[in-house]
C-alpha cells in the first residue's frame, strides 16, 4: 500500500509541474552586447519574446508583462543647498548604499493594476524600490526628499524611466518592449527582468543579461588609466607638452 | 559630430570641445593666465564628473602653457631665474595646500571655504586692477610723454637679495617666494593654476616689468599644472585622455592666436580686459551663491 500511495504521490507531483509552468516566457534581445566606441552615442534595445503554453490559455484576467533593464549599481551622495545667512551653500547630505546607474521599467498597463505593493517592494520593481536603503544622518529629518531628487535628476539625464503602456501584447502571446540608452552609459553587466503577472500573481519570470563594455582605443585608454596611472600620466603629460611645442612651432613656420 | 569619452563616460559633441579649448587657449596667451578657473567649471556645464573636470581641465593647461612660454621665450618674455624661485614657492605651497584642504574637508566646510575666497579673492583682484589700469591710462591720456618710475617699497628690501636680470630686478628673494607659495596654497584648494592671481601680484607686489610678465607666470604654471596632471593621474585616475587632446587641440592654436595678440594689446587694455574678465566671473560666482538655486539637489558619485 505504501509503495502505491508513493507511487501516486510522484505521479501526481509530475503533473502538478507542468501545470505550475503552464505559461513560460521565451525572450529574446535585439543585441545582447554593446560596445562603447569612441563614437558611440546611445543605444536602442529591443527586448521581445512569446508566451509559450502546453495548455490552453487558462481564463480570469489577461496577461500582464513588466519588462525592466538594470545598469549596474554604484554608492551615490546626494547633497542639497541650504540658504545659510543669505548664501546658499552644500550642507544636507544622504549616502544612498546603492543607486543603479541605468533603470528603465516598461510595462503593458498601469503598474498598480499588474503587482501588489508587497511584490513591488519584494522584486524591486518600480524605480523608488530599486534604490537601496538611503541611510540618512540624524541632521536629516527628510530623507525622502533626498531619495526624490535622486530620481528627479536621473530621470532628467534619461538614466531612469518608468513607461506604463510601453509593453506591446499581441494576442496574449507575443510581446515587444523599446528600450533608449543614454550615451552616458557605465560600463557593466545590466540585467534584464521579464516578469508575467495574472490576476496580480507572478506567472513565469525570465533573467538576460546585456554586457555593455568599452572597445579599442577607449578599452585601452580606460584600463591604462585604471591599471598603469603613473605611464598613463606620463603620457598625457608628455601629449600635452608635445602638442604644445608643436603648435608653437607650426605657428613660427607660418609666420615666417 | 559627437565623441564619447571613456572617463567621464559621456559622450559630447566633438566641435564644442574644440572650441571652449580655444577659447582657454586665447585667454591664456593673451594673459598669461592658465584658464583653469574657466575650463572646469565650463566643462561641469557640459556634463563632465567635476573630478574629470578639473583633472583634465589640468592636462590642458599643460599643453597650451607650453605653447605659450615658447611663444614668449622667442620674445625674451620669460625670466626663467624668477620663474624657478616662483615655482620653488608654488610646489611648496601646493603641498601646504593640500594640507589645509584635507583638515578643511574633515571639517565638512570645504565647499563653503572654496566658493568664499573664490568670490574675496577674484573680486577684489578684479576691483584693485580695474581702478589701477584706469588711473594709469587716464594719466597716460593727461601727459603722455611722462614715463610713470617704478617705486622701491618694502618688496624691494629685505634679506638674500637676487639679481634678476630679464625682469631688470635686484631684490629679496622672499616675496616672490612667498608669491609662489600663496599661489600654490590656492591651487591646491581651488584647484586652479593661479596665473590671474600671480599676474597682478608680478606686477604690482614684485614691480616685475610687463613684457617678462606674462612668461615667467605660464612658466610656472606650466610645472604646477603638470605636477597636478600627474597626482590626479596617479591618484583619482581621473584625467580622460580623449577629452585633453580635443581640448588641446582647440587650446594650444588659441594660445598662439592669444600670444600674437597680446603682443599688439596695449598693456592697459590687455590690464583692463583682464580686470573685466576676472569681475564677471566674481559677479557669476557671487550670483550663484546668493540667488536661490533652480535645482537645490546635486549628486556625486561613491562617498567623498
Amino acid at each position: 500500500m505504501n509503495k502505491v500511495a508513493a507511487l501516486l504521490a510522484v505521479i501526481m507531483a509530475l503533473c502538478a509541474l507542468p501545470l505550475q509552468a503552464a505559461e513560460e516566457v521565451v525572450a529574446g534581445l535585439s543585441q545582447n552586447r554593446i560596445s562603447i566606441t569612441a563614437q558611440f552615442n546611445g543605444s536602442q534595445i529591443l527586448i521581445y519574446g512569446a508566451v509559450k503554453r502546453n495548455a490552453p490559455e487558462p481564463g480570469g484576467a489577461p496577461l500582464k508583462i513588466i519588462v525592466t533593464l538594470e545598469g549596474p549599481s554604484l554608492p551615490v551622495t546626494v547633497r542639497r543647498k541650504v540658504d545659510t545667512s543669505g548664501i546658499w551653500i552644500n550642507r544636507d547630505r544622504v549616502d544612498v548604499d546603492s543607486a543603479p546607474t541605468y533603470y528603465a521599467v516598461a510595462t503593458s498597463a498601469p503598474i498598480g493594476t499588474i503587482i501588489t505593493h508587497t511584490e513591488d517592494l519584494r522584486r524591486r520593481i518600480t524605480i523608488p524600490n530599486a534604490i537601496r536603503s538611503v541611510g540618512a544622518p540624524s541632521n536629516v529629518l527628510d530623507s525622502s526628499a533626498f531619495s526624490d531628487a535622486l530620481i528627479r535628476l536621473r530621470t532628467h539625464e534619461g538614466l531612469y524611466r518608468m513607461s506604463e503602456g510601453a509593453v506591446d501584447i499581441v494576442e496574449d502571446t507575443l510581446f515587444r518592449a523599446n528600450f533608449e540608452l543614454p550615451a552616458n552609459l557605465v560600463e557593466g553587466n545590466y540585467r534584464v527582468r521579464i516578469l508575467l503577472y495574472r490576476d496580480k500573481a507572478l506567472v513565469d519570470d525570465e533573467v538576460e543579461t546585456i554586457f555593455v563594455r568599452r572597445v579599442g582605443l577607449e578599452r585601452w585608454l580606460a584600463n591604462t588609466a585604471e591599471q598603469q596611472s603613473e605611464f598613463y600620466g606620463i603620457l598625457s603629460l608628455l601629449i600635452a607638452g608635445v602638442a604644445g611645442w608643436a603648435a608653437a612651432a607650426i605657428f613660427r613656420f607660418i609666420r615666417t | 559630430m559627437q565623441i564619447y569619452l571613456p572617463i567621464a563616460e559621456v559622450s559630447v559633441n566633438i566641435f564644442l570641445l574644440v572650441g571652449l579649448g580655444g577659447i582657454v587657449g586665447l585667454l591664456s596667451g593673451m594673459f598669461g593666465v592658465g584658464g583653469g578657473f574657466l575650463i572646469t567649471p565650463l566643462l561641469m556645464l557640459i556634463g563632465v564628473p567635476p573630478g574629470v573636470a578639473v583633472a583634465t581641465g589640468a592636462n590642458q593647461v599643460v599643453a597650451s602653457s607650453v605653447s605659450g612660454v615658447l611663444a614668449h621665450m622667442r620674445r625674451k618674455g620669460v625670466d626663467f631665474r624668477m620663474g624657478t624661485v616662483l615655482l620653488v614657492g608654488g610646489l611648496v605651497g601646493s603641498a601646504g595646500g593640500i594640507w589645509l584642504f584635507n583638515l578643511l574637508t574633515r571639517l565638512g566646510q570645504i565647499d563653503l571655504v572654496i566658493q568664499l575666497s573664490y568670490v574675496a579673492m577674484l573680486g577684489s583682484i578684479g576691483i584693485l586692477m580695474m581702478q589701477e589700469s584706469l588711473r594709469a591710462m587716464r594719466r597716460v591720456r593727461s601727459n603722455p610723454t611722462k614715463v610713470q618710475r617704478r617705486q622701491h617699497s618694502w618688496v624691494h628690501g629685505g634679506p638674500m637679495k637676487i639679481k634678476f636680470r630679464a625682469s631688470g630686478l635686484y631684490i629679496s628673494i622672499i616675496p616672490p617666494l612667498l608669491v609662489g607659495f600663496g599661489v600654490g596654497v590656492m591651487s591646491a584648494i581651488m584647484g586652479v593654476g593661479g596665473g590671474f592671481v600671480m599676474v597682478p601680484a608680478m606686477i604690482y607686489l614684485l614691480g616685475m616689468p610687463g613684457k617678462v610678465v606674462i612668461g615667467t607666470s605660464l612658466f610656472q604654471i606650466c610645472f604646477v599644472s603638470a605636477f597636478t596632471t600627474y597626482m590626479h593621474a596617479v591618484t583619482n585616475q581621473s584625467v580622460d585622455m580623449v577629452l585633453a587632446v580635443v581640448l588641446i587641440l582647440g587650446g594650444v592654436i588659441g594660445a598662439q592666436i592669444g600670444s600674437r595678440l597680446g603682443a599688439k594689446l596695449k598693456a592697459e587694455q590687455m590690464r583692463i580686459l583682464l580686470a573685466s574678465l576676472v569681475l564677471i566671473v566674481a559677479v557669476k560666482l557671487t550670483l550663484d551663491l546668493v540667488l536661490q538655486p533652480s535645482e537645490l539637489y546635486s549628486l556625486s558619485w561613491g562617498r567623498s
